[in-house]
């Protein structure tokens, strides 16, 4: 086997090694990324700056450890934005594991904006299957949370008085990991008209784009780069900002391998001839 | 009878769940909130159920010793486990700072950002192994997945150009080739749903 042809073959161990050092460097010397706003973030960005303080927000915390990385950020900082303002806010955590990162999230920014409970947020928690979920949230709240996550009554919480549904909140903003993103697509938006914003992981940015250009999604904030979007346009940088640097880096390496492979390719055929 | 009433249940639903949509009266509404009600109802139950499926499963994996029943035990313990703990206080075994909320955030979230993080790793021994330019169809997906990495780095005085390109791929090819797809995804669902309800696909009662 030739040089090129090594090149080629490359061991999976070197490309790991190569993965692991590339994301261990940001790490031991953190460097700042320049990060370019998309309209789409900005567009979510504008809509809890617009919301007028007072007025509700619905948050849905919609995923599990596993897009923490990428989504907590969002979510953290959203949730920053909204207190800041005066922004009340209804959140909910529709996948199986969210709850316990949603309670983690509320009680940690709650304190910090010195916010009550049933006053100014309202969290009701899990309820399983999503899709059924959010269609009788359209109906009433009260249909899938008759009680919220700490087991009070809706009923008897100030907040809710006189909120049914989703026509009762300024807007949507899901942060979403998985299929749960579809059902509030096609249910809130498409039967109940609700104006839906999505913070979803890098992998499924591609596949809310037609959502927007069709106007069923009003804003769309894509992995660690629309956290670090939203986190630079809300003034309030954070792990996202860092986390741009290790992507950064680690997107450098993986191009570097593919150009390696291309050129061992290339070459060797060269040689053929 | 064991087979026609649930095809008359399905059927009955079914059409009301289609009309419904159409006609906004208050009855309408009523039984439409009601029949949420149930669905969500029934859905526990088929929790549940799943709770006993993977309980009897695991025990009887571990009371045959079967390969790999090691993990059939950590399943049963973790999930008494978690039920024991969640259940324990009531509401407030949930609450931030409880042993049930320690076991989720030191145990649980770490191994589930362990295992999505090994994803990079895979993805680069994929990416390298997959883009090469061997014809030109592969040339273009090599140059559309490069152009779209490439818009997540600062590349100085092209950065702006190259957010526009990575930003029409996007909102261009991608959304005529995502869309071209939900639309056959939507078209399919509602053949299939009109085939349940018509009683054409019967594969959800099980075997005939």
């Amino acid at each position: 086997m030739n040089f090129y042809e090594r090149l080629m073959q490359l061991d999976r161990r070197w490309i790991y090694l190569g993965v692991a050092i590339a994301v261990t460097i940001p790490v031991l010397a953190p460097f700042k990324v320049p990060v370019y706003i998309t309209p789409e973030a900005k567009a979510v960005y504008e809509f809890v700056e617009n919301t007028k303080p007072g007025e509700i927000i619905f948050l849905a915390i919609d995923y599990d450890p596993n897009a923490m990385a990428e989504l907590h950020p969002m979510a953290r900082t959203i949730m920053r934005q909204s207190f800041s303002r005066g922004i009340r806010l209804i959140i909910s955590a529709l996948s199986q594991n969210g709850p316990g990162m949603a309670e983690q999230l509320i009680s940690q920014i709650s304190k910090e904006y010195n916010k009550k409970n049933g006053v100014d947020y309202v969290y009701l928690g899990y309820k399983p299957y999503p899709g059924i979920t959010i269609l009788a949230m359209g109906q009433n709240f009260r249909i899938p949370f008759p009680t919220d996550y700490y087991g009070t009554p809706l009923d008897s919480l100030p907040m809710m008085d006189g909120v049914r549904n989703y026509d009762d909140v300024k807007g949507i903003i899901s942060i979403v990991a998985g299929n749960i993103a579809e059902y509030w697509i096609n249910y809130a938006n498409g039967r109940y008209k609700a104006k839906v914003f999505f913070g979803v992981t890098g992998v499924m940015t591609a596949d809310y784009y037609p959502f927007l250009q069709s106007g069923q999604l009003f804003g769309l904030l894509g992995g660690l780069k629309g956290a670090s979007e939203y986190e630079r346009l809300a003034k309030q940088e954070g792990v996202a900002t860092e986390g741009m640097s290790i992507q950064t880096v680690a997107h450098l390496v993986i191009i570097a391998f593919i150009v390696v492979g291309n050129i061992g390719f290339f070459m060797s055929k060269k040689k053929k001839r | 009878m064991r087979r026609q009433l649930p095809i008359l249940i399905v059927f009955v639903s079914g059409v009301f769940m289609v009309i419904q949509y159409f006609i906004p009266h208050e009855s309408f509404e009523f039984i439409y909130e009601y029949a949420m009600d149930w669905i969500i109802i029934i859905g526990i139950f088929a929790m549940l159920l799943g709770l006993w499926s993977l309980t009897r499963a695991s025990v009887s994996k571990v009371q045959a010793k079967a390969p790999g029943w090691g993990f059939s035990v950590m399943t049963l313990v973790g999930l008494a486990t978690m039920l024991f703990l969640g259940f324990y206080k009531g509401n407030k075994s949930i609450a931030e700072g409880t042993f049930f909320m320690d076991l989720f955030w030191y145990i649980y979230t770490p191994i589930q950002a362990t295992m999505f993080s090994l994803l990079a790793f895979y993805i680069a021994s994929a990416a390298y192994r997959a883009f090469r330019v061997r014809t030109v169809l592969a040339t273009i997906l090599l140059v559309t997945a490069l152009i779209i990495m490439l818009r997540l780095i600062p590349l100085g005085p092209i950065s702006g150009v190259n957010q526009w390109l990575a930003s029409w791929i996007l909102t261009v090819p991608n959304m005529a080739a995502k869309r071209a797809i939900w639309i056959g995804v939507g078209l399919g669902a509602t053949a299939t749903a009109l085939k349940i309800i018509f009683g054409i696909e019967r594969a959800y009662m099980g075997k005939d």
